[in-house]
């Protein structure tokens, strides 16, 4: 399968890529990791005249923390070097579990989170574990710099609120005010496929108090769906048996799964509800933790 | 050398926005003149006529078509499915596709079986064969990092790659082969 006639153009820096876009108008994409748009080209889903590669522009596949802990992932930080990362291990739970769960290998080497996030395929991974931990994606144009919190971000379905001109330079996740602990639980087929359930879950503690929590939805709904009164059933008392269940049975209440091939719609809620019964349950006290 | 691209009808033939990239390909220095939407797996089968570098899904599933391509400053090759690169995206950089694994082992094309290819051959690797050329890049590329990996880790890194004869329990036996050959005690 080929994508249709496209010019193709592979800028050298960020100013020079924005250039293009800009007077390639609405008919220009961005190509960075190509593991969602390559395959639609190839479908005839997307048919752009322009395409603008973004892996010759250097200095964007870093991920890092800021000394406060705001982290920040660069356009071109593939999935593989997130899922290798030593920096998620120690402090960011809820991204190290979902790394190694994107795709497959072979997929990971290429593919971007902020790709994935730009994607806003309702069944990526990466917007429910953005989603759960409150983060924002920063787009660049000619106009400047501005951050979009990700639940403004998504419009729907395989849309997203960037301009024709605007690229998304990074994904921002906030400095976390306590403890983090949570995870992300995937439940799929085989390798590669995408969720029949996803559930992230992130929450931060200070001594046992739980004080934020974010949970998000991945595959039963029509766009991922931000559980967010079942994370605010967590905050503001400890992590108990009674405040899991409650928070399970309302992300379960929050999910809106559809019976497909993939399972029965009853199944996908009951799922929602063991995913972040298991998450939560794995969370230490924070006093056992430090012992 | 004989360039053909399809005529749309629907531009001027000047309109066909081609591109000349340079590249290189089993530590062969290329040049070619693509089309942006060349795939890499066609540039590889049809342009360079390497035709060991199988297309299975064309969807990105089943990874028959995983090649090596490693930039500039990277230490080694990644894995990845060339029906999901565009040709024009390897301009400098390398390539490497199974039938540079017996070069690498050889110093010419058609000698020595590199250890992964003879692993394959002792453990009964391939059936029908259609998936081993994709296999044995990702397994090239997971030798590459971790030369003493145990069989989770072999399964981890074969786990983008379909094999329809189901043939993995020999496929896992047969890159743990050349593992074992691969490593240096193993020399004497």
């Amino acid at each position: 399968m080929y994508p249709s006639r496209f010019r193709y153009e592979a800028p050298r820096s960020l100013d020079e890529a924005i250039g293009m876009l800009h007077d390639g108008g609405d008919y220009a994409k961005v190509l960075a990791g190509g593991q969602s748009l390559v395959p639609l080209m190839k479908l005839r889903f997307a048919s752009p005249e322009l395409v603008v590669d973004i892996n010759n522009v250097p200095g964007l596949d870093y991920h890092r923390a800021d000394p406060d802990g705001t982290l920040h992932v660069g356009a071109l930080c593939r999935h593989v070097e997130l899922e290798r990362s030593e920096l998620l291990k120690t402090y960011q739970p809820t991204m190290a579990a979902a790394a190694p769960l994107i795709a497959d290998p072979i997929v990971r080497n290429r593919g971007t989170l902020v790709g994935s996030l730009c994607h806003a395929d309702p069944q990526g991974d990466w917007a429910s574990v953005v989603t759960a931990l409150g983060g924002s994606v920063v787009a660049q144009g000619p106009r400047g710099r501005r951050a979009i919190p990700i639940a403004g971000f998504v419009t729907g379905p395989f849309q997203n609120v960037l301009e024709p001109d605007e690229i998304a330079v990074e994904a921002v996740i906030p400095a976390a005010k306590g403890e983090r602990a949570g995870g992300y639980l995937k439940l799929e087929r085989r390798v590669g496929d995408f969720a029949t359930v996803g559930v992230a879950v992130a929450v931060e503690t200070s001594g046992e108090r739980v004080t934020r929590a974010g949970i998000a939805l991945t595959g039963v709904g029509g766009s991922t769906i931000d559980a967010s009164a079942a994370a605010d059933a967590l905050v503001g008392g400890p992590l108990t048996a009674d405040s899991i269940g409650r928070a399970a049975d309302l992300a379960a209440e929050a999910a809106r799964p559809r019976t497909d091939h993939r399972g029965s719609a009853e199944y996908k809620r009951h799922m929602v509800r063991t995913f972040v019964t298991r998450i939560l349950g794995r969370i230490e006290p924070a006093q056992e933790r430090a012992a | 050398m004989t360039v053909v691209y399809e005529d749309l009808g629907d531009e001027a033939e000047g309109a066909v926005p081609i591109r000349r990239i340079r590249f290189s390909i089993n530590g062969k220095k290329m040049i070619a003149e693509v089309e942006p939407r060349l795939l890499l797996s066609h540039l590889i089968r049809r342009g360079l006529g390497l035709t060991g570098t199988h297309m299975g899904c064309d969807t990105t599933n089943c990874g028959a078509c995983t090649v090596l391509v490693k930039g500039a400053g990277e230490a080694s090759g990644r894995p990845v499915k060339s029906c999901t690169m565009l040709a024009v995206q390897v301009d400098g950089r390398e390539i490497t596709t199974v039938e540079g694994l017996a070069m690498e082992g050889a110093g010419g094309p058609g000698g020595v079986l590199h250890p992964l290819q003879e692993g394959f051959k002792e453990e009964h690797g391939l059936q029908c064969g259609f998936c081993t050329p994709g296999m044995m890049m990702a397994a090239k590329a997971l030798l590459d990092e971790n030369p003493d990996p145990t069989e989770e880790d072999v399964r981890w890194a074969l786990s983008g790659n379909l094999c329809r004869c189901t043939g993995y329990q020999n496929i896992v036996k047969s890159v743990l082969w050349a593992a074992a050959k691969l490593r240096p005690e193993s020399a004497g």
